[in-house]
């Protein structure tokens, strides 16, 4: 179990990252997921002894890692845009970690394997496609069997279709060999995708911790709501189960009373009902239109429609109680 | 539209031809005649070819000594310079600390002083007179050649490391190596073509030592340049002297072949990084003990040498003073004219010598910075043939070959020539790099706002251009102040220069303290024209 607490780093005298707390536990993936320069790619390097911090412990089952060197650590680290030795073949870049232990030669060809790069050994670094080097990467710090993977971007240069293709592998392999990792993205996508738990960092701070679906289904505050995606921010007063605004009403059957902000969810929109706007922007998206809604008082309403009236046509529209979802106060 | 284009280009032919041609006439001139009058001096007695010199210069024990020891002393003081100058290398590439930038420009003058003013100033620190008496070992001359080129490993080695993505390091760290194995395995053998680099050059520059040896040496160690200036200056023995300097040649050559060879086998793609994302500023214990240990040993190691020069030169029978200073506008023996005019002499030549070295050169650099093929790569190659031939060989060659047809030896141009011969090759490296750096997007951008091409040169090459040239011009002239190996060949009695004289005073007894106070000057005189190079200087861009 990796524990970190009371971590803070700064950088040239400025504070950088404040009071960093989080635990993860063994076999399970902890994403970390802010946009960036909010410190993930510190926050990795402080676990991994290659940044130094100001205060806090960082342990592993309870035994504290505070002056260990990084290489004592065993700890294992996916660079972001890999660090692969220029100078070296695939095969002794993965090799790197286990050389002159037993068996060393065997663990290559099986790491390798794993990774689908199976026979590569003697080719060079240089030649190989992003996703080839990828892989390498990925084959190189899994060879000495880490007790912490650690993984900075680790498709961030990959292409979209490559990106999409890979995650989903990585999250199996790590249930597979019921690996312990941090995995370090900007995209909220590829956090779901990948984590058991997941924290959200914002200018060296932890916003919110939780499962994905903690995180999904209710957003810490506007800032998470915004970054995750969910343009709808609506301030509004609930009386008895319904939410007003000044262009209508909706059910909000799970809200108190009183003022409350919320996010819509642009699905939670659906053509035919109540409520009425204008369309002020249409955009085919492949399967469904993203549309922009003008309401009465000029606020903009984001929507995914499967048909929707051309700009400037007037819209009927309902807002589904299952798709609004009330932010705590902010204090 | 084509009519146009044809008024532009024809101009520009001639303009080529003459850029081409200046250059090479000068070259062919100055640099290939002389040198081939050396050989047929040297091989061939009465139209046939002789080969009795090369067998004479092998059956003498100095003289076989005198190979053996220039390429021992220059091994040993490569070896030793990487070794001292390693770890202010990394500091510099790694770390960010107060009075970087200064100190980056401080520890280039030793390598830019003349050789004659950095073995004075080695001569009263670690000479008979000195704190420690070195003089008659080996040491004093290898120490003077760490000293000397002190920079070339830390400019080189330093600006590599400074590019090179830590994060490789990292990687083996976190792949459990220790910090040993880590520089062992993965940064030393990344390092290597830059080491590689810096070793051929000081191997380079030291296999060829001159005013060091001359003055630090004594008679017990003589260098192939040293033996060249002796046979001819000395004993007079010409056929000698030439077949020296032919074996000088051949062993330069290959110096110079092997590490470009060396340089294409061992290329290897790296991703390199800009600096500033390297270095960072230190932080624990461990980095502040580590930074300030190195810089303060730099800082001693080159600077006590030249305060010394300066405190020597200051110092008089009863305290400090100035009376050295005062002393050099009387005649002495040593000199067949007041010392003091030993200044305006290295002034003059040197004006001329910067004019005609950047002149010629930037046409040179235009040449290669903007043609491609092999013209231009071997004219490339060509352009840096005088850096690795010895400066007492083109003054030999000088001698031997420019009394006909014009006899310029007696010309007062005679100088500024062989000066701009060696300057040329810096005044080329530092320019093309400078014009190869304007990205044809600026050049395109330009054009896309409407500016014709001439006004996209005037704009945007032009500015950048003439910053490189005078950064040559600045190397030129501290190149002309200090140069020794030809002068010493070619000065008259009657008009010498700086080095000359400092040399000069050396030799004679009860002159030491005029020489430390040329050398002073002289010194000062170089690091402002230094200074000048790193006000114009922009980035990293160029090679010295």
């Amino acid at each position: 179990m990796l524990e970190v607490r009371g971590l803070t780093v700064s950088f040239e005298g400025e504070p950088f990252m404040h009071d960093i707390n989080l635990t993860v536990l063994d076999g399970t993936v902890l994403a970390v997921l802010g946009p960036s320069g909010s410190g993930k790619s510190t926050l990795l390097r402080a676990i991994a002894g290659l940044e130094h911090p100001d205060t806090g412990s960082i342990s592993w089952n309870g035994e504290s890692l505070n002056g260990v060197a990084p290489h004592a650590r065993g700890f294992g680290l996916m660079f972001q845009d890999y660090a692969l030795f220029p100078h070296m073949s695939v095969g002794a870049n993965v090799e790197f970690g286990v050389e002159g232990r037993p068996g060393a030669a065997r663990r290559v060809t099986a790491v390798l394997e794993r990774v689908g790069l199976a026979g590569y050994e003697h080719r060079g670094v240089g030649r190989l496609s992003g996703g080839e080097q990828q892989r390498v990467a990925l084959a190189r710090a899994l060879a000495p069997e880490p007790r912490v993977l650690m993984l900075d971007e680790p498709v961030g240069s990959l292409d979209r279709s490559l990106r999409e293709r890979i995650v989903p592998e990585l999250r199996e392999l790590f249930v597979r060999l019921q690996i312990t990792a941090v995995y370090v993205t900007h995209d909220q996508e590829e956090a779901f995708t990948v984590a058991d738990q997941m924290v959200i960092l914002r200018d060296g701070t932890i916003v919110q911790t939780g499962t994905p679906e903690q995180v999904w289904s209710s957003p810490a505050n506007a800032w998470v709501a915004g970054f995750l995606g969910f343009s709808n921010l609506i301030d509004v007063v609930v009386t008895a189960g319904v939410a007003t605004t000044s262009w209508g009403s909706f059910a909000v059957p799970d809200l108190e009373d009183g003022h409350h902000r919320v996010v819509v969810r642009e699905s939670a929109i659906e053509a035919g009902g109540p409520l009425h706007g204008e369309v002020s922007q249409r955009r085919f998206r492949g399967g469904h239109y993203q549309v922009t809604i003008k309401m009465s008082d000029g606020s903009l309403l984001e929507a995914e429609l499967g048909e929707a009236p051309g700009t400037g046509e007037p819209l009927a529209f309902e807002i589904v109680p299952a798709g609004v979802v009330g932010l705590p106060d902010e204090a | 539209m084509d009519r146009n284009r044809q008024i532009v280009r024809n101009p520009r032919r001639i303009g080529g031809i003459l850029l081409v041609g200046i250059p090479l006439a000068f070259l062919a001139y100055f640099f290939a005649y002389p040198l081939g009058a050396i050989l047929i001096k040297s091989l061939v007695v009465d139209n046939r070819l002789d080969l009795t010199p090369f067998a004479d210069v092998f059956s003498r024990g100095t003289l076989r000594g005198a190979i053996w020891f220039t390429v021992w002393q220059a091994t040993a003081s490569m070896l030793l310079t990487v070794l001292v100058a390693l770890p202010t290398a990394y500091v510099f590439a790694h770390y960010r600390f107060r009075g970087k930038n200064l100190m980056k420009a401080a520890i280039t003058v030793p390598f830019v002083l003349p050789t004659v003013v950095v073995a004075t100033a080695f001569l009263a620190l670690l000479g008979p007179t000195g704190v420690v008496d070195l003089s008659g070992t080996v040491w004093l001359i290898l120490i003077a050649h760490v000293f000397f080129n002190f920079a070339v490993v830390v400019r080189t080695v330093g600006g590599f490391w400074g590019n090179l993505d830590p994060r490789l390091e990292e990687a083996a760290r976190m792949l459990g190596a220790g910090r040993w194995r880590a520089f062992r395995t993965v940064t030393l053998p990344l390092l290597r073509p830059a080491l590689a680099a810096a070793g051929s050059i000081v191997f380079l520059f030291t296999f060829t030592s001159f005013g060091v040896i001359l003055i630090l040496g004594g008679l017990r160690f003589s260098t192939i340049e040293v033996e060249i200036y002796r046979q001819t200056i000395t004993y007079l023995r010409l056929p000698l002297a030439a077949a020296l300097a032919v074996i000088q040649l051949i062993g330069v050559t290959s110096i110079l072949v092997g590490y470009s060879a060396f340089q294409r086998r061992r290329a290897i793609e790296l991703s390199l990084r800009p600096s500033h994302e390297v270095a960072r500023v230190p932080r624990t214990l461990r980095d502040r003990l580590v930074v300030s240990g190195v810089l303060i040993f730099t800082t001693l190691f080159l600077g006590t040498p030249l305060a010394l020069l300066v405190a020597r030169s200051l110092r008089t029978s009863t305290g400090f003073g100035f009376a050295a200073y005062r002393s050099l506008a009387t005649q002495t023996s040593a000199l067949f004219v007041p010392p003091v005019e030993a200044i305006r002499n290295s002034l003059l030549i040197a004006f001329a010598a910067t004019l005609l070295a950047v002149t010629v050169g930037m046409m040179a650099a235009v040449i290669v910075a903007y043609r491609t093929g092999l013209f231009s790569r071997t004219f490339d190659v060509l352009l840096m043939l005088p850096l690795g031939t010895s400066a007492v060989t083109i003054g030999f060659g000088f001698l031997v070959a420019l009394g006909k047809p014009i006899d310029l030896r007696t010309s007062p141009i005679l100088l500024p020539i062989a000066h701009a011969l060696v300057a040329i090759p810096f005044v080329v490296r530092t320019a093309v790099p400078v014009m190869r750096s304007v990205r044809q997007e600026l050049r395109d951008a330009a054009a896309m706002l409407g500016a014709t091409p001439a006004r996209v040169w005037r704009r945007i090459d032009l500015p950048m251009i003439s910053r490189a040239g005078l950064i040559g011009a600045g190397f030129a002239f501290a190149i002309s102040l200090g140069e020794f190996g030809a002068t010493s060949f070619l000065a008259r009695p009657a008009t010498p220069t700086l080095p000359v004289a400092i040399f000069r005073l050396l030799g004679r007894p009860g002159t030491f303290a005029q020489a430390l106070a040329l050398a002073t000057i002289l010194m000062v005189l170089t690091a402002l024209s230094m200074f000048v190079i790193e006000r114009f200087r922009f980035g990293d861009v160029g090679e010295f």
